[in-house]
């Protein structure tokens, strides 16, 4: 109970600092061409490696392919078929539940 | 703020997912700490693995280590939506405290700008129901004992995956993506969790090839 409460309030401070680190070190300075070059492919970067991760579950430390791999698998037709946003997270989970419990 | 109503859709997405938290979180931790976790730290991915590392067992310390090693990634996007930002440095950074997943991709406007009334908009949306949300699967935890039942884990990948679709605008962007993700899962195997996707930031770094 009370390691849980230290592990709270470490991670509070910790993410405190993160966030602070970049608006602090750059300030409003305006970035040159080639950083903002880097920094215009940071978004498509993380967001791919998210997914990636996440879909394949691999939080863990090990990559499988199971219902959740499917959920994200159907939103991604979702995707390329331009449905809402609202309906392709809907349909991730259906698949997602479904395959579970057929599974 | 237009990141509201971007985020609208978003906002129900991290309810269920902050309900399949507190779902999680209350027999490793307790209710209060759960709901708790979720309003001063605010951070899904690192609560859930310092939730995890504490139900395996593992030290405070372990468990704070993997929840910092999840939100370095926080560190690079701070680093890109910094400019955007407005005020001194002390300003710039509190606003920069509305840096999360859904709100950064929701306030990229592509080759490296993004809205920051977006950015705190997104984050004035999903902090509410991320809280309420943890405070729901709290109560609910003796009727839905498995969130994952009702396919809540396969919500934030899906929204990822919207979001990383608008990204795709040019040449670079596809590379980039397909870089971060292979780098990302790469690593899985071998490195502690947290790094492989704050590794596939190094994939952004084609970006140097140009100009």
């Amino acid at each position: 109970m009370n390691g849980a409460w230290i592990v709270i309030a470490g991670l509070a401070v910790a993410t405190v600092a993160i966030k602070a680190a970049g608006p602090l070190l750059l300030g409003g300075r305006e970035l040159s061409g080639r950083t903002l070059g880097v920094m215009a492919l940071l978004a498509p970067a993380l967001l791919a490696a998210l997914t990636a991760v996440e879909a394949l579950g691999a939080e863990h430390g090990s990559l499988h392919v199971d219902a959740r791999t499917a959920g994200v698998a159907a939103a991604g037709v979702a995707v390329a078929r331009r449905v809402p946003l609202v309906v392709t997270i809907a349909l991730a989970a259906a698949v997602a539940a479904t395959v579970r419990a057929l599974g | 703020m237009p990141g509201i109503r971007a985020a609208a859709p978003v906002g129900v997405a991290v309810f269920f997912v902050g309900m399949s938290f507190g779902v999680t979180a209350r027999p490793v931790m307790g209710a209060v700490a759960a709901v708790a976790m979720s309003a001063i730290v605010f951070a899904g991915s690192a609560q859930f693995a310092a939730a995890a590392v504490l139900a395996d067992g593992g030290s405070p310390a372990a468990a704070l280590l993997a929840g910092i090693l999840l939100n370095a990634r926080f560190l690079a996007m701070g680093l890109a939506v910094a400019p955007a930002l407005s005020g001194g440095r002390l300003r710039r950074a509190l606003e920069g405290q509305a840096v999360v997943d859904a709100s950064f991709a929701i306030a990229s406007r592509g080759e490296g700008r993004f809205d920051r009334h977006a950015l705190i908009g997104g984050t004035v949306v999903q902090y509410p129901a991320w809280v309420l949300g943890t405070l729901a699967g709290v109560l609910a935890g003796d009727l839905v004992s498995d969130p994952r039942a009702f396919g809540l884990d396969a919500i934030f990948p899906a929204f990822f995956l919207v979001l990383l679709a608008e990204e795709l605008r040019s040449g670079s962007a596809v590379v980039a993506a397909l870089l971060g993700a292979a780098l990302a899962l790469a690593l899985v195997p071998v490195a502690p969790p947290g790094i492989p996707v704050l590794a596939a930031s190094l994939a952004a770094l084609i970006g140097l090839r140009r100009t």
